[in-house]
Formats: structure tokens, sequence, C-alpha cells
């Protein structure tokens, strides 16, 4: 987390860069991009030990933290995906239903086919189905010009609606038990889902903050027509962005196909949602440009720990809605308030 | 300083500074504003007009100094509170709301009322009042504001102003967008304004419009006033000039060097046009040769820039760079292929502004940097830091973010990105646009450099004389039209202008 503070420092307050010497350092720090995450953590430990104060034992154990990462890496994943879209000022809705209709492709293919006896091809075309999906999105946000949020409505839309004509409405439970046992299994002791996250994350890492595609995302939310000009193809480069969410859609179908061994077209219903808000609140600018993974895995384990809190006590989910949504408010509050020091006028 | 106080002011700024993230905008400004005259604001770009009236609008608070507006101190803290002391304000960017009508545009913030619901009908009288009191009763106050021409969304504009009970009106360069006789009918409303007692504070680069409109001038460079209330018929152009550059004009320009006689022809752009844009040009340039575009504001010269560098479309004609055909609006091709553009809105268009300088550099060469597509940091640093210390760009520090820089620094990165990039072809738009003078000479001195190093260059300026000073050869635009090509030695810049207005006329 120490590499974050050199290489996502977009918008240093002028403090930090030798003039206007104001403002504490606590501020300062707190303006930083290492800053937020630390805000992000802190509040992830308040969660924690609210949650030891509250349930004790049965929230501190093992076997309860994996649950919670286990239920954070679907949408772990997808929010990976969404932080590189979001980040290059772009937005996502079609990511939940895209990984109910991968999940639909993956068992229909396995119930027909011969991949029944050979699940790499369930991956494979849960993969393919995904990416294919997000290249229809940016070719029609990139090339027809249609507004990000219009054009991946349309596809969640759609994309829904053909999972329920390919599955006729009825659920298709996996009868591969290697599929089974592989990503619903555990490795080391872990589930194999948390590792698919782990993975994701920091493949996402490295994209963003490592290879150019990263720094040309970063630089096509920051100034679009700043990048168009300097030579960047901002149009392929939108629709390898949202291929990029197709595929984390694809990821997490599999990853759904494992947690409950059946596919059907209602997986991942409002996953858009929880995605979009666990990356807002892990710092990454709706407007594009400034964005970081690390808070955004930050923000999916809030969420996650969250959710176990009220669990835990048997509290309403509809109170849990309440508090999520507070959470929401005061991160971009916050978030606000850190961009408009960082701008000045 | 000629003193042409009679009554009372009726605005005075003192003493009024201004900083931004470290840019000291407003540093020191003293105006003093009489009912009824016609006050100008001269200044270069940059100088810190805008945010002067962005003070007086109540859009920035100044950090210090006093705003004494009848005889009273007041804080305008909010725009609302501007026009309810009488301050009206006319953006360049016209701030008309598109997708209202005319009357809904001006009574926007202060609708008619009749019990709770709009009263259309007293807004509709009043609009066509207002309308026919500006010279354009031909104008329904029902139709939408985004049809208009932008001459007419600025009398909606005026209109607005208008409709609230004022006593000055700030305009900021309202002719720019204008043509002579739209022009002629804004000096007749002026005319009029300041005949009922009603102050124009009026922001214009044309000293002649200056002259013909204008009461007295009030100089600001450099965010500090130089001089006020100057009378604006019997004061020295010369000394205009003067006072807002601070130095006289013509020692600027490096000296042009001859080019060698066999230096290969670089860029050849054959028979380009962009369809009811520009008709088709030809022109080439050589390897150190600097051709200027020259021409007024929609002549058509910057689209004729984009078109060669791809960032618009042509419908005929091939761009060759050192023997390869560019692919038609491919800006990647034209980068790909050594051509570079800073462009002539460079924070808009050319600057991620949050990111530190040195990915600002390497945005266009990145993929230089590092193995396979794989970026190293540290190697990218060195190479800006390097190239901005050639620029002599100080402090020479990678990690400060673009935004905290000068107009003059900010332009040397886009330089040291095609520097670092290894451009052949340089498109310059507007290089100097908000560039103080100072930075301006040692910006010249480096495209001369560049030139002398065996880069083929494009000027386009909105300064003619920017264009005559630095370029080699010229290119008179008009209407999307190439008038004349001359070496820049052989022509001035009345000459130019004559030109132009001849090319306008025919």
């Amino acid at each position: 987390m120490s590499e974050q503070t050199t290489t996502s420092s977009a918008a240093r307050p002028p403090a930090d860069s030798g003039n206007a010497g104001s403002g504490s350092i606590v501020k300062r720090i707190l303006g930083g991009s290492a800053g937020r995450n630390a805000g992000l953590v802190i509040a992830l430990i308040l969660l924690v030990i609210i949650g030891g104060a509250t349930s004790g034992d049965s929230f501190l154990s093992l076997n309860n933290l994996l649950t919670v990462l286990r239920l954070a890496s679907i949408i772990g994943v997808i929010s990976i995906g969404m932080t590189f879209v979001i980040i290059s000022g772009g937005i996502d809705l079609s990511v939940g239903s895209v990984l109910g209709l991968t999940s639909v492709v993956a068992t229909l293919a396995a119930v027909q086919t011969a991949a029944t006896s050979f699940w790499p091809l369930m991956v494979i075309i849960a993969l393919a189905v995904g990416v294919f999906a997000g290249i229809i999105n940016g070719v029609v946000i990139a090339y027809g010009n249609v507004v990000a949020f219009m054009a991946t409505l349309a596809m969640l839309v759609a994309a829904r609606g053909v999972a329920e004509i390919l599955s006729k409405r009825s659920t298709q439970i996996v009868n591969n038990n290697e599929f089974g046992d592989i990503f619903g299994g555990d490795l080391i002791g872990v589930p194999v889902l948390i590792w698919m996250f782990v993975l994701v994350a920091v493949a996402g890492w490295i994209l963003l903050n490592r290879t150019t595609f990263g720094r040309r995302t970063v630089a096509i939310g920051g100034n679009r027509e700043a990048a168009r000009l300097a030579g960047i193809n901002v149009k392929r480069h939108t629709v390898y962005l949202y291929a990029l969410a197709g595929l984390t859609a694809g990821i997490a179908g599999i990853m759904m196909l494992g947690r409950t061994t059946a596919g059907t077209s209602t997986h991942g219903t409002l996953y858009e949602l929880d995605a979009i808000a666990a990356v807002v609140v892990g710092g990454t600018l709706l407007v594009g440009g400034r964005g970081s993974i690390v808070g955004t895995v930050l923000g999916v384990l809030i969420f996650a720990t969250l959710t176990n809190v009220f669990t835990q006590n048997n509290l309403d989910t509809s109170v849990q809605a309440v508090a999520k949504g507070l959470i929401i408010v005061i991160a971009v509050l916050l978030q606000q308030r850190f961009a408009s020091r960082g701008r000045a006028h | 300083m000629i003193n042409v106080d009679h009554s009372p002011p009726l605005l005075e700024v003192r003493g009024v500074r201004k900083a931004f993230a470290g840019v000291q905008a407003l540093d020191g400004v003293n105006i003093s504003i009489a009912p009824g005259e016609v006050h100008c604001v001269l200044g270069q770009n940059g100088a810190g007009k805008s945010t002067l009236i962005k003070t007086l609008a109540g859009v920035h608070l100044p950090d210090e100094g006093e705003i004494i507006w009848q005889g009273e101190p007041v804080t305008i803290s909010s725009p609302t509170q501007a026009l309810s002391l009488g301050i009206a304000t006319m953006y360049q960017e016209l701030d008309v709301v598109d997708g209202l009508t005319i009357a809904e545009n001006i009574f926007l913030g202060h609708e008619l009322s009749l019990g709770g619901l709009l009263n259309v009908r007293e807004a509709t009288k009043r609009t066509r009042d207002l309308l026919r009191r500006l010279g354009h009763g031909d104008l329904s106050p029902g139709r939408e504001v985004g049809t208009l021409s932008p001459a007419n969304k600025q009398i909606v504009a005026m209109a607005r102003a208008l409709s609230r009970d004022i006593k000055l009106i700030v305009m900021d360069e309202p002719s720019a967008v204008l043509d002579s006789e739209e022009v002629k009918n804004l000096f007749r409303v002026v005319r009029e304004l300041t005949a009922s007692g009603i102050a124009v504070v009026y922001i214009s680069h044309r000293l002649a419009e200056i002259r013909e409109i204008g009461d007295r001038i009030s100089v600001i460079k450099d965010g500090r006033s130089m001089a006020s209330g100057l009378d604006a018929q019997t004061m020295e152009t010369a000394e205009l000039i003067k006072l807002m550059t601070g130095r006289a004009v013509a020692n600027v320009f490096p000296p042009a060097r001859p080019i060698a006689a066999d230096a290969a022809e670089l860029l050849v752009v054959d028979n380009l046009s962009v369809k009811g844009v520009f008709a088709p040009v030809s022109f080439t340039v050589r390897a150190g040769e600097i051709l200027g575009l020259a021409g007024l504001v929609g002549s058509g010269r910057s689209e004729i820039l984009e078109a060669v560098y791809g960032a618009r479309k042509a419908t005929t004609g091939t761009v060759k760079l050192g023997g390869t055909v560019l692919k038609r609006g491919s800006v990647r091709d034209a980068v790909h292929n050594g051509m570079g553009l800073s462009p002539e809105e460079r924070k808009s268009q050319g600057l991620l502004l949050d990111e530190p300088i040195y990915r600002n550099v390497t945005l266009s060469a990145f993929a230089r940097f590092g193995r396979f597509t794989f970026l190293n940091e540290k190697s990218e640093r060195s190479t800006a830091r390097a190239q901005l210390e050639s620029l002599e760009l100080r402090p020479a520090d990678p990690d400060r973010a673009a935004r905290t820089l000068s107009g003059g620094n900010q332009q040397k990165i886009l330089l040291a990105r095609w520097l670092v990039h290894g451009t052949r072809v340089l498109l310059l738009d507007e290089p100097t646009r908000g560039v103080d003078v100072g930075a301006r000479a040692e910006i010249y001195g480096l495209i001369r450099e560049l030139a002398a190093a065996g880069t083929a260059i494009i000027v386009v300026s909105s300064e003619i004389e920017e264009v005559l000073g630095l370029a080699d050869r010229v290119l008179v635009i008009a209407d999307g039209e190439v008038l004349t090509e001359v070496p820049a030695n052989q022509i001035d810049e009345p000459g130019v202008l004559d030109l132009v207005m001849k090319g306008s006329a025919a």
C-alpha cells in the first residue's frame, strides 16, 4: 500500500508540491490517495471492532472471516473491472446481468455438449460470453457515440432477456463434479473463490499502475481530448475497457457457478450497483481520471463486513440497506471535499 | 494620467488581490468607474481580466483589497448578490440555456409569477419590449435559444442583464462573435445604455473599437494595474501597447535563419479540404522551416491544422510526412509517423492537469519506456527531467501537478512531450495564449531552435504579429480559403489585414 503513495498520487494539493504551505499534516495526508485508503482502513477496523463487540467469538473466528471474504469475492472481481471503466470516465451497468448470462450459457453448454466431461470448456465459454458482451458495449459507446449509461443499461436488460430465453427461466444444474470440486473447493485451507479475487485484484493493480494500458485509462478519464490529441486511440481503448469489464463479469459468472453449482438468469441481479458503490467508496472519482484498485478492494471489504455484522446480530436486511446508503453518501461527500482541495478553484 | 472624474465613482476597486493554487491572478488592481461611462479594460491574455470580471460578478472573492459600490464598501459573495447590487455580467462564453426560450432565459432566476404560477404573458410582453430596445424586435420571445446565432444569443444575454434594475454592465469581449454590422448595433445599444446613466465595463483586444466606443481606459498586466482612467480618444497606441506588454514588441522574435536549399520537404499537404469548413489547400513545409497561418478567428486556420493532424477528418486530399501518406482522420497515425500538435486550448485539449508533469511529458511516447507495455516510472521521470531542464523549465520537478504551473511552463510541457516523442513535424496552435511577455520571448526562442535542429513547424496564432515574427513563410487565410502565400518578411500586419478584408468582401 505504500507503493500506492508514489504511483497514483494524482492531484496533490498545492501544499504538497512546495508552495502555499498551509494546512495541517493530517489534512495533507488525508488529501493524498494513501490518506483516502488509510481512511478506509480505519472504517474497516471500526466495523471489525463493532462486530467483535456485538457478536464476539463467532464474528472473529477464522471461519467467519473466510465467509466474509468468500461473500466479497464475486462482487470484488466485478468491482475491479468496474474500477477501470469508471476511471476512464465511463460506467458499466450491465455487469450483473452479463454475469447471469455467462452462468446460463456455460451450464447449458455443459448440459448439452461434451463439455459435461470437460470443465475448462465451461470456463472458456463463460469468459468468451462476458468479453463478447463487453465488446458490444464498447463498440456501441465508442463508435456509436452512445452515452455509456444508456448503452450498458440496454445491455443490462437485453443480457437478462437472452439468459431467460436460453434457460427457459429454469435453473440449470452444473452436473460436472470436477467443476464443482475446483471452484467450490479450497486451496491451502482457503476457498478458491477468494484466491480468484486476490489474483484478479493483483492483476488489476499491476495493469492500472504499471502498464501503458492503465496510464492510458487514467489519461482518457482525466482529459479525453488531450489523450486523443496526444495520439491515443481513445475509441479502441474504450472497447478494451468494456471488454475488460465483461471479462471480469465472466470470471464472476464462473465463481457464481462454483458457489451455487447452478446457472440461472437471476444470478448477479443488482450486482452492478454494489460494484459501483464499492468503487466509489474506494475513492475512484465518478467523473474519471483518478482511482485506485486498493481503494476498491477496501470498499468491497467494508460492504461485505457490514453485511456480516448485521447478519451476525440477526438484524433486518432493510436496516442494513439504510446503513449502506449512509456509507455511500458519506464517502462521496468526503471525496468531493478532497477533490475540491486538490483543484483549488 | 488624465483625470476626467466629475461625478463620484459608481464603483471603485482598490488594491484587489486574488491567488489560485499559488498563481497570483490579481496582484493589486485599482479601477474607478463613473456612472454612464464606457470604461475599457485592456490587457493581454492571462493579464487577469477574466478574474477581475468574475470578482465583480461575485464568482470569486478577493483575497485582499476593497470593492466600493456607490460609496459603500461591499463584499460581493455570490452572483445573485452582484445582480441585486446592480452589476450584470455578459461572459464571453455566453451563459444562456439553449433548451429554453428567449423569454425563459431572460427571466431565469427571477421568473415573473402570478399567484405562484408563471406569468408567461407578462414575461413575453416584457421580453418583446427589451428586444425592441436592443434593436431586435424581429426575434420572437418564444423562440428556443439553441436555434439562435451567437450574435443573437448575445442579444439575449444583454436583454437578461437589462431585465433587472442594473447600474453597471460588464461585457467580456462582446464583439468577438459579431460581424461589423452587428458591432454597429452593439455600439448603438451601448450608447443608449450610457445615455440612461448605466456604466459599461468593456473588455476588448481591438484598439479601434475601444477608440470608437470607450470613454476611459484602464490597463492591467500580470494582474496589476498599470494605468487607470486614461483618455480613450487621445492616448497613443504605442503607449498603450507598452503598458500592456511592458516592452516594445519589436525585439521579441529571434532572427530567422536561412533554410538550406536542399532541405527536404518533410510535410506535403495536397488538395486538403474539409467540406463546409475550408476549401482545398496545398502547401509544403521543409525541414527547418516555420510556416505561419495568418487569419482572423473563424477563418479556418485552426481547422486546417486539425485536418493535417487527423483530428478532423478531411473530405479530400492527402497529407504526406516524409514520403508516407497519412491515414485520413487518424491522429494515431500522424503521431506514429512523427507529427505532434500543441492544441489551441492548452488546458482542455493538451494537458492532464491533475497528473504530474512527467506523465504529461511521456503521454505520447510511453510505449518506448519499459519492456513490453510495462512502464518504468524511474526512466520516465528522468527523461522528463532532462527534457524540462533543456527547456529551462524551473523548477524541473517532474512530480508537480501540471495545474500548478504558469501558462508559459505548461506550454513547455507540451513542447517537451513532442521532443521526447521525437517529433519531426510540429503543429503549434496559439503557442503563446495565456503566456506572459517574458515567457513568450523564451517560447519563441525555443521554437526557432527546434526549427534550426531540423523540425518542420506550422504556427497558427490570432496575433498576426506573432505569425509574421516567427514564420519564414506565411499563408494568409480568410473564410476557409488561402488568399496568398508570401515570405514573412515581405508582408506586415496592415498588409495581412488588408488582404483579409478584401478576401472576405470578395
